[in-house]
């Protein structure tokens, strides 16, 4: 019972103690954060390994998401023969709810995964403390860049997955099942709202993007160096982003839409 | 515990009985639960950590066990790093500077490789041209001869010695490997389990009265160090039951 209670104390103890590491830690990326203008090349070579090597995949799921959607609409829809608002029904799912949560999911496991791995592994090889003793703070060398890479890339990637998708789901409502073009086109250009659905979806996949990123450099760098740490760290930030993506999204939605 | 400037001073030991965080501890990695650290006249650990990062810039280079190179990094751009990060020298001059140190640890032929290219005993080379590229007054060695085939150990136990004449270095070097680190070192400090228990010239190391300190630098199998991990009589041990011996 007692060591029950002991080790309820403890866990409890060392989670509120890596929160407490996670927001200094948040603190002192943002501080670095300057560093990173002084070096542009660090940024670049983070935007393409971060954001450009996310591409396909986000390219190649906001096809498939937009063209499913697109089915399932029309499956709903030609019973009230409101088939021909197939583009709302796609457009405004994308843009509200699914661009940036499937953005920022498929980050956390592709980019996510890859900043802790990497991150990881550079403090278990000491290559993070041997930038220390070079007097070089690896706060600024290495975190900063990833980070403010990951916060950039996360809302592009969303603009271009929400693009692709509506494409997907035009090629499905037009090519197969037949509606017709300007309808398609016109439903959303007088129902879609730029301030309230597009400015929205993009707020979120913001958030999102600052959430994921921030949780997969803070388990890089405050991993236990060896290879069941890591294993370990670089599985949290997939299920922590994960989890955070979808509740920050519930919440996101609940301030946004003033339901 | 004191480091003379200008010298080889060897901390030696067992495994897991603290040479590395003492390390740590002098290159203020990590913080000490008591006691102080100073170098240079500094307190270690009262310093801010602008005025930290500036201390080692200025006074510390370290060697890694692992040689820690970034892997990201060609060989030539390894050394150049700390240059790059903390002058303002020109291109040309880092180009020039680079070479020399790639030359004295004789991989100036290496330049273009990457570390993961290396062997275990050139990455630590590259690292040790690395860790003096600013010039620094100490250099802290970290195992540097452990896992290194014979050869390398000669190269860097000849290289250790005549960075530290040529240069006028002091070197800190942390060690269990007892006759290389002995040979070049002019002075020894002996430590088990967190404490100093004997220090001295190699000399007078070699003799010590200490049995303990006799078998460490003999490498002898018997003496006070037991072989056997503490543990319950083996008869006992051999006569209960399969299901408490899990246990």
């Amino acid at each position: 019972m007692l060591n029950w209670l002991q080790n309820i104390g403890h866990k409890t103890f060392s989670r509120f103690s890596r929160v407490g590491r996670g927001t200094l830690f948040l603190w002192q990326c943002l501080l670095s954060l300057s560093y990173v203008f002084t070096k542009p090349m660090l940024l670049v070579r983070q935007l393409h390994s971060v954001g450009v090597q996310t591409l396909l995949i986000i390219l190649v799921a906001g096809l498939f998401v937009g063209m499913v959607l697109a089915l399932q609409a029309y499956i709903v829809l030609v019973d009230f023969g409101a088939e021909e608002s197939i583009s709302l029904m796609v457009s405004l799912s994308i843009l509200r709810e699914l661009g940036p949560v499937f953005t920022g999911l498929l980050f956390a496991g592709r980019a996510g995964s890859a900043l802790t791995a990497e991150i990881g592994l550079m403090k278990s090889t000491e290559q993070l403390s041997g930038m220390e003793m070079m007097a070089v703070n690896p706060m600024k060398y290495i975190i900063a860049p990833r980070f403010l890479a990951g916060v950039i890339s996360v809302p592009l990637l969303t603009a271009i997955f929400m693009a692709v998708a509506i494409l997907g789901g035009y090629f499905v409502a037009i090519e197969m099942l037949g509606i017709y073009e300007g309808v398609f086109w016109s439903q959303m250009q007088t129902k879609v709202d730029f301030y309230e659905d597009l400015m929205n979806g993009m707020i979120k996949s913001l958030v999102f993007g600052f959430v994921v990123v921030w949780i997969a450099v803070f388990e890089g760098y405050d991993c236990v160096p060896t290879s069941e740490g890591l294993g370990q760290a670089t599985t949290r930030t997939v299920v922590h982003g994960s989890l955070a993506v979808l509740g920050l999204d519930f919440l996101l939605t609940a301030l946004m839409f003033n339901v | 515990m004191d480091i003379r400037q200008g010298q080889v001073t060897a901390i030696m030991g067992p495994s897991g009985t603290g040479k590395t965080t003492l390390l740590k501890l002098i290159g203020g990695q990590l913080k000490p639960d008591a006691g102080t650290v100073h170098v240079a006249g500094e307190n270690v650990h009262q310093l801010s950590a602008k005025a930290l990062y500036d201390l080692r810039r200025r006074t510390m280079g370290m060697l890694f066990q692992s040689g820690a190179l970034l892997t990201d990094l060609s060989v030539f751009d390894n050394v150049a790093f700390p240059l790059r990060e903390h002058t303002s020298l020109p291109e040309s001059a880092i180009r020039d500077l680079v070479l020399l140190k790639l030359e004295v640890v004789g991989l100036r032929g290496a330049r273009d490789l990457m570390p993961a290219e290396l062997s275990g005993g050139m990455s630590r080379r590259v690292a040790l041209a690395r860790a003096i590229a600013l010039d620094p007054e100490m250099i802290l060695y970290d195992e540097p001869f452990t896992g290194q085939d014979p050869i390398s150990k000669g190269v860097l136990v000849k290289l250790i010695h005549n960075m530290n004449h040529a240069l006028g270095m002091t070197s800190v070097v942390v060690s269990h490997d007892v006759d290389e680190t002995a040979s070049i070192s002019d002075y020894i400090y002996v430590i088990s389990g967190g404490k100093v228990v004997e220090h001295g010239t190699p000399k007078n190391i070699n003799h010590s009265a200490s049995d303990w300190v006799r078998q460490f630098m003999g490498g002898l199998a018997d003496g006070p160090v037991p072989f056997h991990y503490s543990s319950q009589p083996m008869i006992e041990d051999l006569m209960t039951s399969s299901n408490e011996g899990a246990k």
